[in-house]
């Protein structure tokens, strides 16, 4: 550590009180020593600012709370968005083609039909589906099995699910495809199963418009929580205000404690909603996971990642501090010492 | 060290608190500001602490006149005169040390040299053995003996009190102007405002008395 001091004064200039004081501060408070003490005193001021908060634990756990059910209905909604994503990223080529089969037609025709179908062009793959097999796995999936068993005679018709070749260029080729499928003999109805993924990915788009909405709306609720609850905090602490400015008390000094305490608002709001967002990913795991299984899916929920996370709690700090800028802003000039 | 030129004041009200007020303070002296209550004799000190402006006239304090000192600057003015007012004014929340320490805080200043001269300033004032105390807890002469810590602990050159001994008896009062004394025995110009005349006629320093806001006798 480097510090530089100032040479002893001479008795002579000891004598003057003026420059005896001057002389004092720059010896003693160099550019480096005023820097650590800027800093440590910044450091003491955050603390001191959680401190107290903490010693009224039910009011600070009530604002955020608040705050945290601000952040956690857009956060959320975010998560849930990207699990959907994720959940889609195959799909893109998922574009498949039902091929429901006259009751007619046999099953070995129908096996035929799929080798030859499984050998064209724009054709990656072919799967034929008896009419059993289609009752056994309606049964296993809708649970309607008894229903199902009760009747005479199996309603399901065979089919042969046709998965387009060339994902990239989906529409086009298929579209075509399922004209060619549509006019063969054997077909009662050929039915496209893209519709619903575009439809998907409409509703996705729809979905972060309106995360971005909410997300907007709320932390404009945020602001003012935080801004409200900031000035009470400046109400309370009046006193200490004109003290503060009569000694000498820069407005940066006096509205320092009162930022951190809106960014303590806002950091702690913001890990509520983390936990109020991992607490419901906890929760709809197990469910969830049954529901994959059902599909043959290895699909997990997944939570805010590390980046989404600390975004959150910076995003939350930040709006702790514009709050608390914003309150501090209104209501502290108008404390003066009288 | 403190100059009023012609100084009027008028509040917000329309009252002439301060009437064409002249009247110079020299370094290193220690004067009293006397006259009946209303007079104006908070007025002139809230004028030094550029807590009021003038309405008229100049203020010049340690050379600088205050018209030129602009309203973010006002806080490095104040650390350069401390005050004592009648209602204290400390915090309650905190030790005696935590408010006396309170101007060195805001000055920036490190722990070790808060520490020390706080130290020093309370065994100016005979109170270093309550520094870990809550001021709620002391006497009103000890109460105001830490205000007066704390007007001093950042050496101001210029010292303003307002009723120091409003509340006090003669005895504690006494022993609080020779504090006052001993502050300008080693160098600090005091100004301090009192209605009681009993107890600073006894002592040999100029008066300055108000009346109505006007400067009526100026004598030593
Ligand atoms: N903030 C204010 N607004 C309006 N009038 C005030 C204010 N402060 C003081 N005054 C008036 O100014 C006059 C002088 O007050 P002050 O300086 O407090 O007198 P003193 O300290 O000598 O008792 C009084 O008449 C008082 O009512
Ligand atoms: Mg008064």
């Amino acid at each position: 550590m480097v510090e530089i001091r100032r040479p002893k004064q001479s008795a002579g200039e000891r004598h003057t009180t003026r420059r005896e004081q001057q002389g004092a501060s720059q010896s003693k408070t160099t550019l480096l020593g005023r820097l650590r003490s800027w800093l440590m005193h910044n450091r003491q001021v955050a603390g001191e600012s959680l401190q107290r908060l903490l010693m009224t634990p039910m009011a600070s756990m009530m604002t955020w709370l608040v705050i945290g059910i601000a952040l956690a209905l857009p956060m959320g909604l975010y998560v849930a968005l990207g699990n959907v994503e994720m959940l889609s990223r195959g799909w893109d080529g998922a574009a498949q083609i039902s091929l429901f089969l006259r009751f007619e037609v046999t099953e070995a025709e129908g096996r035929q039909l799929t080798k030859k179908l499984a050998l064209r062009a724009d054709v990656q793959s072919a799967q034929y589906v008896s009419r059993r097999e289609a009752l056994e796995e309606f049964q296993s999936l809708s649970g309607f099995a008894e229903v199902l068993g009760n009747l005479d005679e199996n309603p399901l018709p065979a089919l042969v699910i046709v998965r387009p070749q060339d994902s990239d260029a989906t529409a086009d080729i298929t579209e075509q495809l399922l004209q060619d499928l549509r006019k063969m003999p054997d077909v009662e109805l050929a039915q496209l199963d893209l519709e619903w993924v575009q439809r998907l990915y409409a509703m996705m788009r729809l979905g972060r418009h309106m995360v971005m909405a909410l997300a907007s709306l709320l932390a404009l609720g945020v602001l003012l929580v935080i801004g409200n609850t900031i000035r009470l905090a400046i109400e309370n602490r009046r006193d200490e205000i004109l003290v503060i400015k009569l000694v000498g008390g820069t407005d940066a000094f006096v509205r320092r404690p009162f930022l951190y305490t809106g960014m303590w608002f806002g950091l702690g709001g913001a890990i509520t909603a983390w936990l109020i967002i991992l607490l419901s990913l906890f929760w709809l795991s197990a469910p969830v996971a049954e529901l994959a299984g059902l599909y043959d899916s290895q699909f997990a929920l997944r939570g805010p990642g590390i980046v989404d996370t600390l975004g959150l709690w910076i995003t939350g700090a930040i709006l702790g501090l514009l709050g608390a800028g914003l309150a501090v802003n209104r209501h502290l000039d108008a404390i003066e010492p009288q | 060290m403190i100059q009023f030129d012609n100084v009027s004041m008028r509040y917000d009200t329309g009252h002439e608190a301060l009437k064409r007020v002249s009247l110079t303070i020299n370094k290193n002296e220690m004067a009293f500001l006397t006259g009946h209550s209303g007079a104006g004799k908070s007025t002139l000190l809230k004028l030094i602490m550029l807590m009021e402006r003038p309405t008229n006239g100049q203020v010049i304090v340690n050379g600088r006149n205050l018209k030129s000192i602009a309203r973010r600057e006002i806080a490095y003015h104040r650390r350069q005169v401390g005050v004592v007012f009648q209602n204290h004014q400390l915090l309650f929340d905190r030790s005696v040390f935590d408010n006396v320490a309170l101007p060195l805080v805001i000055a920036g200043h490190q722990p070790r040299e808060i520490g020390r001269r706080v130290r020093a300033a309370l065994d100016k004032v005979g109170l270093l053995e309550k520094e870990k105390h809550n001021p709620i807890t002391l006497s009103g002469g000890q109460q105001q003996r830490v205000g007066i810590a704390r007007a001093v602990v950042n050496k101001p050159s210029i010292l303003l009190a307002d009723e120091p001994t409003g509340n006090l008896d003669p005895q504690l009062s006494t022993e609080i102007m020779q504090l006052f004394e001993q502050f300008n025995q080693v160098g600090v110009t005091v100004l301090l405002a009192s209605h009681d005349l009993s107890l600073i006629a006894r002592l040999q320093h100029r008066m300055l008395t108000l009346r109505d806001g006007q400067l009526i006798e100026a004598m030593r």
